[in-house]
């Protein structure tokens, strides 16, 4: 799915766990997320902290998506 | 001739000991065959004999790789193994990629044969088919009884150190290696009659097969977030509550639009995964945690982005052919494009 918005001209940014997967799917921009069942959140955190959490990623997102780059990028921390 | 020993690795699904809920279990180890294992022995008739199978949960190995690839590692050495198999995993893509890393681990440290086994599909396939032979499956356990005998075959073949035919002969997945041989004709006649066959309208098989790569390159950044409109797309199958369109849990053949015009936050009266590849409690508790919406409304009020698309795209990518997956993304991609929506955040379980 990734690889058809791109294709229909609108950056977009993969938020996934299973990174492996997603360069072979074929994602040029790749964000990590935290697990397979809550990619944007964690259960063991309180409500406050894990929206936090997820806030971090979402805005890690947006700086993929203001950055250019030449093909796959992960972006790690 | 003693017995081929066999090392043969599983996920908790077929080892038994449970679903989505348990694929966080750590790698261990059984003596013997457990699960599919019975099958493939049997089919070994005296020759091998599957001396310890190790299981480890499908998210726990792709959540703690290195981790997880060393103490795999270790338990598969520590019985000495002949042979090593993984799998078969079908169209699960974890599984398959968690078979694929330890095949090609234990090929590259151990110096053993490996084999494993998938549907063409499976995300395994593209990342191991150049180091490994990948039987072809069909894409569920159904076809079970079909891919034990051939795995069985190839196995003992590797083992052996008997010469392997062409993918079609022996049926894995073809790894894009070019074997040199002799033909009756020389290749001017044979591309002279392959042309002519085209010409004709016939079919004809390619001597080689071009590589189909369709990488999309990247479009360029967005310039300004705060004016830009960013759309919220998943494959983790979040729906509102009751799953309306009635979204697969698996297999997908179709995808949901829906309307999150005035919708702050997911919550557990309102949302919830249609998806049933991984353990939907925390989803079901939160779907934010899948598709985040909250956060999203957050960053609006404060102008960060310009604004969050009305609608959301989401299907389950569990098990999902990439045909589908291809063509709904396809269709509503022009959607996003028309509604001038300037960037995407597509979340993936």
């Amino acid at each position: 799915m990734v690889k058809e918005i791109e294709r229909a001209g609108i950056p977009v940014v993969h938020v996934c766990t299973v990174v492996p997967i997603s360069l072979t799917v074929g994602a040029n921009r790749i964000v990590p997320a935290i697990a397979i069942p809550h990619p944007l959140g964690n259960p063991q955190l309180d409500e406050k902290e894990e929206k936090k959490l997820r806030r971090k990623l979402v805005e890690k997102a947006l700086k993929a998506l203001q950055t250019e780059v030449d093909g796959q990028t992960v972006f790690e921390d | 001739m003693s017995k081929i020993r066999v090392v043969h690795y599983i996920n908790q699904f077929f080892a038994g000991i449970g679903g989505e809920e348990k694929a966080d279990i750590p790698p261990e180890v059984r003596d013997g065959v457990v699960g599919p294992g019975m099958a493939l022995n049997k089919a070994f008739k005296d020759e091998a004999e599957i001396v310890a199978t190790v299981i480890c949960g499908d998210s726990y190995f792709n959540e703690n790789l290195e981790k997880a690839k060393d103490e795999v590692l270790k338990m598969i050495k520590e019985h000495n193994p002949d042979l090593f198999i993984a799998g078969p995993a079908f169209n699960a893509g974890r599984y398959g990629t968690a078979c694929g890393t330890v095949a090609k681990l234990v090929k590259d440290e151990l110096n053993i044969p490996v084999l494993a086994a998938m549907y063409p599909e499976n995300p395994g396939v593209d990342m191991y088919k150049k180091d490994l032979y990948i039987v072809e499956t069909g894409n569920s356990a159904a076809a079970m009884r079909k891919a034990v005998p051939a795995m069985a075959k190839l196995a003992l073949k590797l083992a052996k150190g008997e010469e392997i035919g062409s993918p079609a002969e022996e049926g894995y997945i073809a790894r894009g290696v070019r074997v040199n041989l002799f033909l009756d004709k020389r290749g001017s006649e044979r591309a002279v009659d392959m042309m002519v066959k085209k010409l004709k309208g016939e079919d004809f098989t390619t001597e080689y097969p071009m590589p189909d790569f369709d990488n999309v390159p990247p479009n360029p950044a967005v310039k300004d977030m705060s004016k830009a409109k960013v759309a919220l797309v998943t494959s983790g199958g979040i729906v509102p509550k009751g799953n309306p369109d009635h979204i697969e849990s698996s297999s997908a053949s179709k995808y949901g639009k829906y309307d999150i015009d005035g919708v702050m936050d997911l919550t557990a009266e309102t949302y919830e995964t249609a998806h049933g590849g991984y353990d939907p409690v925390y989803a079901n508790e939160n779907a934010d945690r899948v598709l985040p919406v909250d956060v999203m409304r957050d960053l609006e009020k404060e102008g960060v982005i310009g604004e969050l698309h009305r609608y959301f795209y989401t299907t389950t990518g569990n098990g999902t052919s990439v045909a589908n997956a291809k063509k709904f993304a396809a269709e509503f991609a022009q959607e996003l494009v028309a509604d001038g929506v300037d960037a995407v955040i597509l979340t993936s379980t």
